[in-house]
């Protein structure tokens, strides 16, 4: 079968499994000579990049003070069994 | 505050191994320390509660659902054996109690956990128009490269506003996109961590990451735009 290049539209659909690193070899190569000279892509791979960086700076709310009160009177129960 | 539950009994992940913070932690919960269960609190209470609404929407059921978690895995800390990490087992708790619960609520699984990716609509992560059409001399390539963000200075491409629309971008998700982004991108979960945990294939878990970081980063993109 032969491989043809890969279309920028292509090649976006693919940025997920290529970060996780589950293309199979072909795919990756396929997938590394599109962005080896497509200044495009290389934006686009980039800006994913930068957007599950900034992702990753968001942080869980934390739980409520009463919910927490609630919480600890329950393990002070528990130990006192 | 709810009546003591059945221990519950959780499937462990074959060869999945305690880590070795987890044996002080657990050795400390045994012996009553308040501190080693306020530190579980602090580190996943919220995000138990979370996930407990895709199960049952109502959050204040859903809290009690985390509250029955909690008195679960105090039940059985004694019988825990560290054959999978704590937070796995806590969340395989969370997902049993939340799956009875909705059971009774009239759910069994939410149905965003059955959406299926062969036969819902295909979602592209940039919108066709950006490419150029297939009787064009470049099909499928960009009419206009995106821009680059390199240049966008730190106090404004990690300002509060900025971190304020990835979250509220996070919030309009679809809810299996918004948890599967969540456990992955934000709490740093690995891939088979949130499948196990929500009962999802990888690939499924993949199309569901790749459509909300797709959706997530057109939304910086619309926001950070010269």
């Amino acid at each position: 079968m032969t491989l043809y290049p890969l279309t920028c539209q292509e090649l976006v659909e693919l940025v997920t499994e290529y970060l996780e690193g589950t293309l199979s070899p072909a795919e990756r190569a396929r997938f590394e000579e599109h962005l080896a000279v497509c200044p495009g892509c290389q934006i686009y791979l980039d800006q994913m990049r930068q957007t599950i960086r900034t992702v990753g700076k968001l942080t869980e709310e934390s739980i409520s003070s009463e919910a927490k009160q609630d919480l600890l009177q329950l393990f002070r129960d528990w130990k006192g069994v | 505050m709810s009546t003591m539950q059945q221990e519950a009994e959780q499937p462990v992940p074959a060869g999945a191994v305690a880590p070795a913070d987890d044996v002080s932690l657990v050795e400390a919960l045994r012996n009553g320390d308040e501190a080693a269960f306020t530190s579980l609190l602090d580190r996943y209470h919220a995000l138990l509660v979370r996930l407990a609404t895709m199960y049952v929407p109502d959050r204040a059921i859903a809290e009690e659902v985390v509250q029955e978690t909690w008195i679960g895995v105090l039940r059985g800390i004694h019988r825990f054996e560290g054959r999978s990490s704590l937070k796995t087992w806590i969340f395989s708790i969370l997902t049993h109690c939340a799956k009875t619960r909705g059971q009774r609520e009239g759910r069994s699984i939410p149905f965003s956990l059955l959406w299926n990716p062969d036969t819902e609509p295909s979602e592209p992560a940039v919108e066709p128009e950006r490419f150029r059409p297939p009787d064009d001399q470049w099909p499928g390539g960009w009419v206009s490269f995106p821009e680059s963000w390199n240049d966008i200075p730190e106090e404004r491409s990690l300002s509060r506003e900025t971190l304020s629309i990835v979250r509220q971008a996070i919030e309009k998700l679809p809810p299996s996109q918004r948890e599967v982004i969540t456990l992955r991108d934000i709490e740093g979960w690995t891939a088979d961590e949130v499948c196990n945990t929500l009962g999802i294939s990888e690939t499924n878990h993949r199309v569901l990451l790749h459509r909300a970081r797709s959706r997530v980063r057109r939304a910086l993109e619309r926001y950070l735009k010269v």
